[in-house]
């Protein structure tokens, strides 16, 4: 039955995502957006560095900004349906009635943004490889260390999400901001637009705390290994120590959303914040 | 299901913390919704919660389908604590709240009831059956494909009702179902909503509702509830019945200024007064404790120049029984709850 919930789920949020009066629409929006994302980033590089994009630090930019969109497409995706459910829909209080494990609901939801959010990282990457120069050499790509990598990044996200989405139960109102918050914060701080190296010394220590560091890491290695290692905040380090350091943060994040999100479901259910809505 | 009752509940009570308005301090800080509530409801019994808007009935619904937490008491649905036990709980219940456009409104009627059958486990052949044969039976057949956005408010009430019916549940909650139907509609659900609890003697339904026909035309029993409080349980005619020793009577009497209740409640023998202003007359009702006591009422409205336009006398309704025990009719009740007391 859960699998069945969560397949329903992910459908719902299918339906949900690709609610556009026109696909063609739908399908431009999904392109032109990472795009406009990755122009105004690649046109700041630009001004800044004089136009060297043969400088290892493009590539480091550009991947690292593009595999952040799983950022805000999972982990906001798990916790925008408690909003969206309880506050547009109106429907949180069924789902919480109907024998389904919320979390799971939750993470369901979120899959079609998972989807969406392929396509989008896709395109970014393609279109930075072939008008970019964007050094990535597909017999060179270490694809098993990409798919695990991937895989690991997408359930650590749907963990973190799952954290959000609990402390969105108790958040009656701009609980919608929460996601962008927290995905702006990880976004200066996890070495996504700029190595760690570049952070002062103090900052540092948040940078390596943060699980998001090691994944995006690991995905620049198995797409552009020698690039990617031309940093040294994290080039001492393995493949194998930075899997065992993701999967170690996995781990802990776990503990932290199931922990959290009970806390905090029991909390909206004392509280009465199940089926509050703000009407704003 | 093994339990005597399939609805209990024990010192049942619920208190909302406010939030602090700085500017009027002297708020209070709590909001006592429920308080004391005792119910036993028998497992194939259509139970009525009937009170004023405010009066606690929705607090109770969300406490029994685990959405709420009580502040005091316990309560358990189908043998199980709701609040201790709330994964054995949801798979035997279900609820529909009235007068509200929940629903995803992208997806057609039937992707919305298919959507919430496969949540509670049931096969897509089985479910679709169901669901066509309950859109069929409420009148929503020829609106099956229809995007549940492009609903009017009572169609899609219609759907919600669906919802809860079709999942099989052995205790139903509906609150205020009714609510927003045109009475055609009504008149339909509370035929199916009888028809349905007496096609399994297993099922259970409580129904809320601030509708005294609904109440007294559906329910095997009713609770009496105002203001957090259970006031009285029993079945509607038991309820009546405490009345009908009592002589009601409608008098409609010609507009009279500074005509008041209280020079009626002094008599001897006046039970209940309320006086009603209507447009170029007024209504007054009585409940007097024998039709004798209607003499001296009807001295002293001549006394007064008052002419009587209109006297039935008439049987007790259930808005008599709470009359009797509130002291004032469900609206007026409403509208004193709405100045601080209402939830």
């Amino acid at each position: 039955m859960n699998l069945r919930s969560f397949r329903t789920a992910a459908w719902l949020g299918w339906k949900i995502e690709s609610n556009w009066t026109d696909p063609f629409l739908f399908a431009v929006y999904s392109i032109v957006k990472p795009l406009s994302g990755a122009a105004i980033l690649v046109v700041m590089y630009s001004v800044i560095t004089n136009g060297n994009f043969t400088d290892p630090l493009f590539p480091y930019i550009y991947l690292g900004n593009a595999f952040y969109m799983y950022v805000g497409a999972v982990m906001t995706g798990v916790s925008w349906a408690i909003i969206d459910d309880r506050e547009h829909y109106r429907t949180l209080k069924y789902m919480y009635v109907a024998p389904i494990r919320i979390p799971l609901y939750l993470i369901g939801r979120a899959v079609a943004r998972f989807l969406t959010g392929s396509f989008s990282v896709f395109i970014t990457i393609v279109f930075g490889v072939l008008f970019l120069h964007v050094p990535i050499n597909l017999a060179e790509v270490n694809w098993l260390l990409f798919i695990i990598s991937l895989l690991m990044g997408v359930v650590l996200l749907a963990l973190m999400g799952l954290t959000l989405a609990g402390v969105t139960l108790l958040l009656a109102r701009h609980g919608d901001y929460l996601g962008d918050a927290v995905a702006g914060g990880l976004y200066l701080f996890s070495g996504a637009v700029f190595p760690l190296d570049v952070l002062p010394a103090w900052l540092r220590p948040l940078g390596y705390a943060m699980p998001i560091t090691y994944w995006l890491e690991l995905l620049r290695r198995s797409l552009v290994g020698s690039v990617a290692q031309a940093f040294p905040s994290l080039s001492a380090m393995s493949n194998g120590q930075l899997l065992a350091i993701l999967a170690g943060m996995i781990v802990l994040a776990a503990v932290i959303a199931v922990i959290t999100f009970r806390w905090c479901d029991y909390q909206a259910r004392e509280r009465g914040y199940i089926d509050r809505t703000t009407n704003y | 299901m093994s339990a005597e009752y399939s609805i209990e509940t024990e010192g049942l009570g619920r208190t909302y913390r406010l939030r602090e308005n700085k500017k009027k301090k002297d708020q209070p800080r709590e909001l006592v919704a429920l308080t004391g509530v005792n119910l036993q409801v028998q497992r194939g019994e259509l139970f009525g919660l009937l009170g004023p808007n405010g009066a606690g009935k929705t607090t109770l619904i969300k406490i029994l389908t685990t959405l709420l937490g009580p502040s005091t008491g316990w309560a358990k649905v189908a043998g199980y604590d709701v609040h201790r036990e709330t994964v054995k709980v949801r798979p035997l219940i279900n609820m529909v709240s009235g007068g509200e456009s929940s629903g995803y409104g992208l997806l057609t009627v039937r992707e919305n009831l298919w959507m919430f059958s496969q949540f509670y486990g049931m096969q897509s052949v089985e479910a679709y059956k169901y669901i066509d044969q309950l859109l069929a039976e409420f009148g929503l057949a020829d609106r099956a494909n229809t995007k549940s956005s492009d609903l009017s408010t009572g169609l899609r009430q219609k759907m919600n009702i669906i919802r809860g019916f079709m999942t099989g549940p052995e205790v139903l909650f509906l609150d205020e179902p009714t609510l927003g139907l045109d009475v055609g509609a009504s008149r339909d659900v509370r035929s199916f909503v009888r028809r349905w609890i007496n096609e399994n003697p297993r099922r259970t339904l409580l129904l809320t509702t601030h509708t005294m026909v609904e109440a007294d035309e559906l329910c095997d029993r009713v609770a009496i509830i105002n203001r957090g409080r259970v006031l009285a349980c029993d079945t509607p005619a038991a309820l009546k019945h405490e009345l009908q020793q009592e002589a009601i009577f409608n008098l409609d009497v010609s507009a009279q200024n500074g005509l008041e209740a209280a020079a009626f409640e002094a008599l001897p023998g006046v039970r209940k007064v309320q006086l009603t202003p209507l447009d170029g007359h007024s209504q007054l009702q009585f409940i007097l404790a024998e039709e004798s006591v209607l003499s001296a009422v009807v001295n002293t409205l001549t006394q007064r120049d008052v002419t009587i336009l209109n006297l039935t006398k008439r049987e007790p309704t259930l808005e008599d029984v709470f009359v009797t025990l509130v002291g004032r009719s469900m609206a007026e009740e409403e509208k004193v709850g709405s100045n601080g007391n209402g939830h």
